[in-house]
């Protein structure tokens, strides 16, 4: 193994450490705005994967998308409905046992499946030879004709359905 | 170099955490929080297929955007519904919300 690899796996494991602990922390913190906090490391944890995935325009996407604006909302909205029951009470509810076992089923079902998979412990694909510019060429997927432009532009109306949704929704009519 | 099992084995796990959250946090927002977490656990998942199968392709990578414009969609209206709920119940634990219920 050469050091560039070893320096990779170091980096998958701390920021696969970051990840999952801040996750667990973030349904496991009694304090939603701390969940909050918890939930953008988690997140940024995330954004290293992607790099590490050679990813590069996802890395940017999951920063300024994830962090810098459904984090922020998930703070507003925390800010906005908190007043009156901060911390008061149980945070989980009563079958919360039965939720860890149906997680813990979970995950031990997936491993499980993919390890029972022949491609388990692939290793990653050369990148094709040629290549320049991943990033030009994700964009010109996006829009050409032929690959996908309908997909694009149904995702974009869809947020735009939604945002108006929202709008609407949380508009206060006093 | 890193296997492809481990960001299998990592987005597993990722994935039943924001299933726990889901199913045993009492507040509104925390239960969006979880499906967050489940929302990346699939995107990780999808870019690391991308990139051990087929990176001349780019549909690993399109499929993800396209996630994170359904979870930017989902937040929102979710988000807007719980404040809006607040505002006219005074809660946001996910039990007292029942006004639909018989």
């Amino acid at each position: 193994m050469t050091a560039e690899q070893i320096i990779q796996q170091i980096l998958f494991f701390i920021s696969a450490a970051l990840t999952l602990g801040s996750a667990v922390m973030v349904v496991a913190t009694r304090k939603l705005i701390q969940a909050a906090l918890w939930l953008i490391v988690s997140l940024f944890g995330v954004a290293v994967l992607y790099a590490l995935l050679d990813a590069s325009f996802l890395v940017v996407v999951q920063v300024v998308v994830y962090i810098g604006a459904i984090a922020i909302l998930f703070i507003f909205a925390v800010m906005l409905t908190q007043r009156d029951q901060r911390d008061k009470g149980p945070q989980l509810n009563k079958s919360w046992v039965l939720a860890a076992l149906v997680g813990l089923a979970t995950f031990g079902g997936l491993t499980f499946l993919v390890s029972s998979w022949t491609g388990f412990g692939a290793a990653a694909a050369p990148i094709p030879a040629g290549t320049v510019d991943m990033v030009a060429d994700l964009g010109t997927a996006l829009v050409s004709v032929d690959q996908y432009v309908l997909p694009f532009e149904v995702a974009s109306v869809l947020l735009l359905a939604a945002l108006i949704g929202a709008i609407y929704v949380a508009y206060n009519r006093k | 170099m890193i296997p492809l099992s481990w960001y299998l084995i990592l987005s597993a796990a990722l994935f039943s955490i924001g299933l726990f959250g889901v199913l045993a946090r009492r507040n509104a927002i925390a239960i969006l929080m979880g499906i967050e977490l489940m929302l990346n656990a699939v995107n990780i998942n999808l870019v690391s297929f991308w990139r051990y199968g087929s990176p001349a392709e780019m549909s690993g990578q399109v499929f993800a955007i396209i996630v994170f414009a359904v979870a930017a969609a989902e937040v929102a209206v979710g988000l807007a519904l719980v404040i809006s709920v607040y505002r006219r119940r005074k809660t946001v634990v996910a039990n007292e919300i029942d006004m639909m219920k018989w």
